[in-house]
């Protein structure tokens, strides 16, 4: 394989610096807001950070409803941020489990711990690129889950892993900034390694639970939200999907 | 199969003018004959696999409905056919060859089976217009069959080496296609797209990890990527800019208190189609 140099991406995100980069995230990103997101236990509450009236380019929320509107890209990544943001409670609830060290082998704790470091970083990724257009913290409801049991862990990890793959999948289609759809498709691959790892640890790392079809699923949002929503306090509707 | 025969007949009865591409000019200089085995193995295990996903079954019904599909779509389809050429054929040729061991074929069936269903759906979206498999060189010598990976078919660790560098390069590849694909009205087809990117990711994660006997170990052992980190020879291209992190331009480390190891496996990038070329140009005859 020839050394090349590194990805130039013209037409696609521009790198560090890029001027029209700069300006539109300076715009849209409200980057102070999110210093310090921390790795805190996903905790702000359903109260409302944004008022509907400040800007018709964010989702609606009114108390615990939101309502993520597919016309608008700004939704789009919304959606993605939910998703993020259950994933990162969740990890985070495994992690800082007193169980955790006694029920996981020291080879699943450092996936477990990197799963929760990367979705983390997702998360705040998403809070700060929406800015002011960004929905609140979630509130997580993981009173299904046992976080001291590790098949309860390892099943749960599986449903999100996949279900966020499917989510970003079929997410896809709303978007309609180059830039957007990109990103998402950075993030999107990575939650589909986790999938794989997750089900190897789960199901036998010697088989071909890691990738159980020759194409993945892409699920509408309505679909997904449904399957998210015993997770979560808030309701999250989707429209013109 | 027909579902998709008004399809083949209406991209037929359309403007036949290919428009040239990257792809034309890597692969029009090299022979272009098609595998037999491989082709042959392709259509049965199409068959076998059977099941189309809606987005895909949702694709052919539009594309009944159009005169041609545009000429960007027909670019992008065929690099990644290519791409799946090269995987499907490998992978058919590493099965068969005895370098894998039994406890661990489970996992290079799966990965051949999905390559080959990937090329029978890519054939079937192109119809007429798809492009035949180039004869490949899996030792990357560009046909002599003594390039660095020559024993490839024979080296268990060299062929898995191959394998992730594949994979990490067809995650990248058809990441970098997703906006070409975005620009067609038809959003099925970028799904359809998508839905095999993410499987390459799984693929990729399943090779990694088992490359370090399945204890995930960074940077090289994990599913994912640590920084532009590799330890195959001849793979950096593979894996150059891997280590970027910044992100619609947030510099991602200024706003999450992760580090910015974690940050860089926390996003894979995108690879250009001249950039994939270059990395698979050597396995082309």
């Amino acid at each position: 394989m020839n050394s090349s140099q590194e990805p130039s991406s013209e037409n696609l995100t521009s790198g560090p610096g890029g001027r029209r980069e700069f300006l539109r995230a300076a715009g849209l990103a409200g980057l102070a807001l999110s210093v310090g997101t921390g790795l805190s236990a996903c905790s702000e509450g359903g109260n409302s950070l944004v008022a509907p009236s400040l800007t018709a380019r964010r989702a609606i929320v009114n108390g615990n409803n939101i309502t993520l509107d597919f016309s608008m890209d700004i939704d789009v990544l919304n959606y993605a941020y939910a998703l993020e943001q259950l994933e990162a409670a969740f990890y985070i609830n495994v992690v800082t489990n007193a169980s955790f060290g006694a029920i996981f082998s020291a080879n699943e704790q450092r996936i477990l711990n990197d799963l929760r470091d990367h979705e983390v970083v997702h998360r705040d990724f998403f809070k700060a690129a929406l800015g002011t257009a960004a929905i609140p913290g979630l509130t997580p409801n993981f009173s299904s889950i046992t976080f001291s049991d590790r098949m309860s862990v390892l099943s749960t990890a599986q449903t999100f892993e996949d279900l966020g793959v499917a989510a970003y999948n079929g997410a896809a289609q709303y978007i309609k900034r180059q830039d957007y759809l990109t990103v998402a498709g950075k993030i999107v691959s990575v939650e589909a390694r986790h999938a794989a790892a997750i089900r190897g640890v789960l199901n036998g790392n010697r088989t071909g639970s890691f990738a159980p079809q020759a194409f993945d699923p892409a699920l509408p949002p309505p679909q997904v939200l449904s399957s998210a929503s015993s997770f979560i306090m808030q309701s999250i509707t989707a429209i013109n999907t | 199969m027909n579902t998709h025969k008004p399809i083949l007949h209406a991209l037929e009865a359309s403007d036949p003018q290919l428009t040239e591409s990257l792809v034309d000019h890597a692969i029009s200089r090299r022979s272009a004959l098609m595998k037999g085995a491989g082709a042959s193995a392709s259509l049965g295990m199409a068959m076998r696999l059977g099941s189309v996903p809606v987005a895909l079954a949702a694709f052919a019904s539009d594309a009944f409905g159009q005169s041609r599909l545009p000429a960007v779509v027909n670019n992008v389809l065929n690099f990644a056919l290519v791409l799946e050429y090269l995987e499907s054929q490998f992978y058919i040729r590493g099965v068969a060859s005895g370098v894998v061991p039994p406890a661990d074929m489970e996992i290079f069936t799966t990965i051949r089976d999905h390559e080959i269903a990937h090329v029978a759906y890519l054939r079937d979206a192109l119809g007429p217009r798809a492009r035949p498999s180039p004869t490949f060189d899996f030792t990357a010598g560009n046909g002599s069959n003594n390039g660095p990976y020559a024993d490839v078919f024979t080296n268990y660790a060299t062929f898995k080496a191959v394998a992730q560098a594949f994979e990490d390069t067809g995650v990248r590849a058809y990441k970098g296609q997703a906006p070409a694909l975005q620009s067609y009205s038809n959003k099925a087809i970028l799904t359809a797209a998508l839905t095999i990117h993410s499987v390459e990711a799984r693929h990729a994660s399943e090779i990694r990890r088992l490359r370090g006997d399945f204890t995930d170990t960074e940077p090289f052992y994990e599913g994912w990527i640590t920084e532009s980190r590799n330890n195959i020879p001849g793979a950096d291209a593979v894996y150059a800019g891997e280590d970027n992190v910044v992100h619609l331009g947030i510099n991602v480390p200024s706003i999450t208190p992760v580090s910015s190891k974690e940050i860089t496996e926390a996003f894979d990038e995108p690879l250009t189609q001249a950039q994939v070329l270059a990395i698979v140009d050597p396995f082309i005859v």
